[in-house]
């Protein structure tokens, strides 16, 4: 029973009469017999954050390459705002772009590398500072103003690109890897600060990443590429609880995969033998599908659970014997060896400081979860 | 804390070995050309007179000679010398940039695998002699040469044109000679170029022209600095290629003082020259380098 989600007006994508701000169509870039990216179609609405997710050599760069103007695609069509951009050179387009490597010009001060685009524009002298002055103090660095990019630390220097790629107020912000080049700490804390200048200032960003969380915490939502080509693109949640291909499931935080076959197909469930769990898999899933039909299912670690004894013909339980342990403090991962071999892993919350009987190895767990918290899937 | 008094001892230990090498080679040297600068000519072996003469028995006197300067500075022959020199090291610079940066440009932004090569041709006329390159640009110029008859044969020209012993030789040799020494700091600054430089000022609307002047144009100037300083200060005193390819109406520093020196036999007076030259090379060039350090203060 497919479900129709009401549009909400912070998820514009789900608005059918909306015209998206950005249109990829069919989009192919080749290097030589390299596809960088192939076939790629995304729409990205006004107000979005959007990211861009995927391990190196996905294409996420060439694709934001290809929307700041440095790359020509080979096949297909890039729209702004309705207008075709596909070969407008660089300088003509509504968007800006904070590169990885920051791209500080050294020769310049922080206010002449932030003045430095609107004096392209020929803004009057005036208007140009007072908005050199609001970049300083939106990013919080006015006193570094006269400072070169040589005499800055990484995080100020972030700054001052975020802040020189924002001063002329463009349609679209591209950030190549935004918080790549800063320490932990740093990149926790800026995360939240690049959410709320983008809901300040209401431009739309599109971010590339290859760091997951990076993207789980700051999107609205996230396109995951693949050798070239999307293989999914929904937020952050969906992405997370209804991955749609097997590569999505096991990109994006852990999973236990078991493969199978269908039994059975019922309105809302289907039901999967597998041999490396001992036991029917019940899944809850709408879509149709064949009995006989090789499926996955996919398992979060965390949504198993202990339970005291196995019912007989149920399904969705499993007993297995605790192989490793891994200890992180908030959570521990216990590896868990069920009786065909398979290995698969969950997760257990510590909530007490010392748990009275903490579960050690070679003991037996008797594991069992829900069909609401598992998916099939078919890629 | 101990290591850290010793570094200090060590790094002037380095240090020593240039300083030590410059006093030896350079200062000493330049001593005995000031010393010889201040004494009188004379007819003998050594032609010039010692600084300190016994008068009497017993009695030293410290003779100096300020004649020869005060010569260099009222005789208007030596101050046009003087700035024919800078007239040609100016104009020589200047071509040298104009050619040599395009050259240099398009060598850094080749595909790789082609620049070792480029700058091998850019070398390769190193690997012959100075003199001979400058007498092959005889063969050249003159008359019936090569240039010449190449233009008299394509029917540009009636008659040969007079090139040889004029002042376009000598641009012309100095150019040609000292373009690799322009072009090899150029093309050492222009690589290490950042190209996201360029595609960020693209991105903030820079067409290409002025992604060159803005980006590219300021952050190569100490290569510039550098090209420039490499043909300035050897062209000042050059001697070889205005002898052979220049005339004379060419007056240059680096002749007069070969003159002075070989042809009148005057030590003193060509010595003086040579002090007037070098003072006159390293003042401006210690005054830009402290203006450039006052502007680096002020940035801080």
């Amino acid at each position: 029973m497919a479900t129709l989600r009401q549009f909400k007006p912070e998820e514009p994508w789900q608005a059918p009469e909306g015209e998206p701000l950005v249109r990829i169509e069919k989009v192919t870039k080749r290097f030589g017999s390299f596809y960088a990216v192939d076939e790629v179609s995304l729409h990205i609405h006004q107000g979005e954050f959007f990211s861009l997710l995927g391990p190196s050599g996905c294409g996420k760069t060439t694709l934001l390459r290809m929307l700041a103007g440095f790359e020509i695609p080979t096949n297909g069509r890039i729209f702004i705002d309705g207008q075709d951009v596909t070969e407008m050179p660089p300088y003509e387009r509504p968007v800006n772009m904070m590169f990885q490597s920051y791209a500080l010009f050294p020769h310049m001060n922080v206010a002449d590398n932030i003045a430095f685009g609107l004096k392209q524009e020929r803004m009057p002298k005036g208007e140009r500072q007072a908005r050199v002055a609001e970049m300083l103090a939106l990013v919080q660095i006015e006193k570094l103003a006269q400072r070169k990019p040589h005499q800055l630390s990484g995080g100020q220097r972030q700054r001052v690109a975020l802040a020189r790629a924002l001063a002329k107020h463009p349609k679209i912000l591209l950030l190549d890897e935004p918080l790549g080049a800063l320490d932990k700490k740093l990149r926790e804390q800026t995360q939240f600060e690049l959410v709320n200048i983008q809901e300040r200032l209401g431009i739309t960003f599109i971010v590339v990443t290859h760091d997951q969380e990076e993207a789980m915490t700051m999107s609205s939502r996230i396109a995951l590429l693949h050798d070239g080509r999307v293989e999914q693109v929904d937020p952050p949640r969906r992405l997370y609880e209804f991955p749609s291909t097997r590569y999505v499931a096991s990109f994006i935080g852990s999973v236990n995969l078991f493969e199978g076959y269908v039994v059975q197909q019922d309105d809302d469930q289907v039901i999967v033998q597998c041999d490396q769990a001992d036991t029917l898999l019940q899944v809850r899933h709408s879509q149709p599908l064949v009995p006989g039909m090789a499926v996955t299912v996919a398992l979060r670690p965390e949504k198993m659970r202990l339970i005291g004894q196995i019912t007989p013909d149920a399904p969705n339980q499993v007993r297995g014997i605790i192989k490793e342990i891994a200890y992180l403090g908030d959570v521990s991962i216990y590896h868990v060896e069920l009786g065909s071999g398979k290995r698969v892993q969950f997760t257990q919350s510590n909530v007490q400081a010392l748990a009275e009987q903490p579960l050690s190895w070679d003991e037996e767990v008797l594991l069992g979860w829900s069909a609401n918290s598992c998916g099939v899937l078919t890629e | 804390m101990k290591p850290k008094r010793h570094l200090p001892a060590a790094r002037d230990l380095i240090i020593i070995v240039p300083w030590f090498w410059l006093a030896l080679f350079f200062l000493l040297p330049f001593l005995f050309v000031l010393k010889i600068s201040l004494s009188e000519p004379a007819l003998a072996q050594p032609p010039y007179l010692d600084l300190i003469r016994e008068v009497e028995e017993g009695l030293v006197t410290i003779m100096l000679n300020f004649g020869n300067y005060q010569l260099l500075l009222q005789d208007p022959l030596y101050l046009s010398a003087l700035l024919g020199s800078l007239q040609v090291a100016a104009i020589s610079t200047v071509c040298c940039l104009l050619i040599g940066y395009p050259m240099a440009y398009a060598i850094a932004r080749s595909p790789a695998h082609w620049r070792l090569p480029l700058l091998m041709l850019i070398i390769l006329p190193f690997w012959t002699s100075f003199l001979i390159r400058i007498y092959a640009w005889i063969g050249i110029l003159k008359g019936n040469g090569l240039l010449n008859n190449l233009l008299l044969w394509s029917g540009l020209i009636d008659a040969p044109l007079e090139i040889m012993h004029t002042s376009l030789a000598v641009y012309i040799g100095v150019v040609y000679n000292y373009l690799p020494f322009v072009i090899l700091p150029l093309y050492a600054t222009l690589i290490r170029l950042d190209l996201t430089l360029l595609e960020a000022a693209a991105d903030l609307g820079c067409r290409p022209w002025k992604q060159f002047v803005l980006i590219t144009l300021p952050l190569s100037l100490p290569g510039v600095l550098a090209g420039a300083m490499l043909v300035f200060i050897p062209v000042m005193g050059e001697f070889v290629i205005p002898d052979l390819l220049g005339g004379p109406d060419t007056l240059m520093l680096g002749k007069l003082m070969w003159t002075e020196f070989f042809s009148n036999k005057d030590w003193p007076l060509a010595s003086s020259l040579a002090a007037l030259l070098l003072v006159a090379l390293i003042v401006p060039f210690v005054l830009l380098r402290h203006f450039e350090r006052k502007a680096e203060e002020r940035a801080t």
